[in-house]
């Protein structure tokens, strides 16, 4: 008999609200499901809304009651916003966030180092918004909740997952006990301390730094503007680093590392918390200003991954998949775009639309990305946290020399979550004319976006399937349309976008004036003709100077595999 | 030991004036600074030596035989 807590969790800022355990009990006999979704988190919840999205539905298994405890994830990056908008939350997540593009490093009083995130026009998003998890899963779940096709159960533990031929049997404990559940697919997004890994017995790659931080929320009126603040090696913690961000509802996150030797516990005291959140206070000036606790936690630096996110039936995603430092904010952000990719994937092989080589190229592409993310996240935290005398040496000289010397400033960036490039991704076309482009977004890259006039930007209007931007005036040429439509009665569901037509052109869906032709110049198309073809993931699959229907089917062949 | 560059060395009156630079610098800051100080002092040599290439092998050199 699983037993969630059905106390509210206590928080200064938000109101938690106590959902009703979903029982088998009061639904008909459990059909075998297309996909089960384990966990509630960012990851889960955005897999569900995608693979809604394309038509497939979904059982989303929480073990609790209620959103997750306490802000955890706080920043959310300009993509991550992209990827909320295309599953309806973003509005939200601008209403109630608060958006920012600067950081600081200090050291020794000084300013040592101020990254300033580039903002061009042609976004609709901050580089980052500071939002509360809490809110973001509200958000996610009230989206979840509009949806047919998601089945969402609170209250749901799954005890045990076994695989069988084609499918898998989960045993799912609730408050009136366990039922068995069986599905074609099952996607593990239970978060770092994932069981489904552990019972899987399951080695991820990677390293474990040791040390740990503490990250903690008060309530506290700051006059300080939405933007990082980083302390290193300060008198009250020396040799240690300290971190501070803004979020919504006057809350400031606090997040500072440990003494050597010092435990998890100790660090947690009341008294422990509140004698150093109070030096931190009095080292940036403002000592005896009131502040309120709300929320306090631990973590260690580890950069781990999965070598494989596919196990038979089971896909591992977010957390559970790979463990990420906190620096440069990587841990949500990089589950958005693993959930994201894994909706329209798996989506597609659900359906029978794509072979299991689909599902094969997610893992590719994801753990690729993963190991990226490892390779930069491993200097931010060799920097952050030296893991040997070595590398504190090293730093303890950078920190030394920054307040003279410039050209070491740089080493005090550390390396924001940005989205990973399928730059040698197997969807990519070969035969296309991609490295002919002298600019636009490249094979494997994320799209970039373009203000196309007041509130709407080119990145509003795709989605949901392959995106066909072909620059044209005129209607498309009829060889083109006949492979779109043959590909379409196929099932592949592919929008075409006329970029440059004043009027609606024959064979497109929709079409964009671009009168000043500034989508064509981002998108470096010399001229008529040209083309993109976007993933549903929006990433550049193909591209063409002069688009014909022989490279076009062999793109889309190739962006599909059966 | 094999050369490290063909680029232009130090005259021997130039390495006895780095020599006692360096030791002196080294007593100057002190026992518990002074590998503070040589790191410092690495990295500054490194940036106007401008060839990580060049600086592996002074690492490798400098590892050799202590």
């Amino acid at each position: 008999m699983h037993t969630p807590t059905t106390e509210a969790r206590p928080s200064i800022y938000y109101q938690y609200e106590v959902f009703k355990p979903w029982l088998a009990s009061a639904h008909p006999p459990q059909t075998r499901q297309k996909v089960v979704i384990i966990g509630s988190g960012p990851a889960g919840m955005v897999t569900a809304l995608e693979l809604a999205r394309h038509g497939v539905p979904s059982v989303v298994l929480s073990a609790e009651l209620q959103f997750s405890q306490g802000s955890r994830a706080i920043c959310f990056t300009r993509r991550s916003m992209e990827i909320l908008q295309q599953v309806g939350v973003a509005d939200r997540m601008t209403a109630g966030g608060l958006p920012w593009r600067f950081g600081n490093s200090f050291y020794r009083g000084q300013r040592v180092f101020r990254m300033e995130a580039p903002h061009d026009a042609d976004d609709r998003f901050f580089p980052i918004i500071n939002v509360q998890q809490q809110f973001m899963e509200e958000y996610l779940h009230d989206a979840c909740k509009a949806s047919p096709l998601i089945d969402f159960r609170w209250g749901n533990k799954v005890n045990t997952v076994v695989q069988k031929d084609g499918y898998a049997q989960l045993e799912v404990d609730t408050p009136e006990g366990p039922y068995t559940l069986k599905s074609d697919w099952v996607v593990a997004a239970d978060g770092g301390r994932s069981g489904i890994r552990t019972a899987m017995n399951l080695q991820m790659e990677g390293a474990s730094y040791e040390g740990f931080f503490v990250i903690a929320d008060i309530k506290i009126d700051l006059p300080l503007p939405t933007e990082r603040l980083a302390y290193f090696d300060p008198d009250w913690n020396p040799g240690n680093t300290i971190l501070m961000h803004r979020e919504p509802n006057g809350i400031w996150r606090v997040d500072y590392q440990l003494p050597p030797g010092e435990t998890p516990e100790e660090a947690l005291r009341p008294e422990s918390l509140k004698a150093r959140i109070n030096a931190q206070l009095a080292m940036i000036g403002h000592a005896g200003v009131p502040w309120e606790m709300d929320w306090s936690s631990v973590y260690s630096a580890r950069t781990l991954t999965l070598p494989d996110f596919v196990h038979g039936s089971v896909i591992f995603t977010g957390d559970a998949a790979h463990l990420l430092p906190i620096f440069g904010v990587r841990g949500a952000n990089t589950a958005f775009q693993d959930a994201q990719s894994l909706g329209w994937h798996l989506a597609f092989v659900a359906k029978g639309l794509a072979g299991p080589q689909l599902l094969a190229n997610h893992s590719a592409e994801r753990v690729g990305a993963a190991r990226e993310i490892i390779t930069e996240a491993g200097k931010s935290t060799r920097f952050m946290a030296p893991p040997s005398p070595g590398f504190r040496l090293l730093r303890d000289a950078v920190l030394s020399l920054s307040l003279t010397q410039a050209f070491v400033r740089p080493l005090y960036h550390w390396r924001t979550s940005r989205p990973h490039e399928y730059t040698h991704s197997m969807l990519n076309s070969a035969g296309d004319d991609n490295g002919l482009f002298k600019s636009g977004p490249a094979h494997g890259a994320p799209p970039q976006n373009v203000r196309l006039g007041a509130n709407d930007f080119l990145l509003d209007h795709l989605g949901g399937g392959f995106d066909l931007l072909y620059f044209t005036d005129t209607a498309l040429p009829d060889a083109l349309q006949q492979v779109i439509n043959a590909a379409r009665q196929k099932g592949m569901p592919l929008n075409v976008t006329a970029v440059g037509a004043a009027q609606p052109v024959a064979g497109a869906d929709q079409h964009l004036p671009d009168a000043d032709g500034h989508l064509r110049q981002r998108y470096g198309v010399p001229a008529h003709g040209g083309a993109y073809l976007l993933r549903p993931d929006q990433h550049i699959c193909a591209r063409w100077l002069t688009l014909d229907a022989t490279r076009l089917q062999a793109a889309l062949n190739n962006a599909l595999p059966r | 030991m094999t050369p490290l560059s063909h680029s232009p060395t130090l005259s021997i009156g130039g390495l006895e004036t780095v020599y006692d630079a360096l030791a002196t610098a080294i007593d100057q800051a002190g026992a518990d600074k002074a590998q503070l100080f040589l790191v410092k002092l690495a990295l500054l040599n490194a940036n106007a030596l401008a060839d990580e290439t060049l600086f592996q092998q002074h690492i490798t050199a400098a590892l050799q035989d202590l």
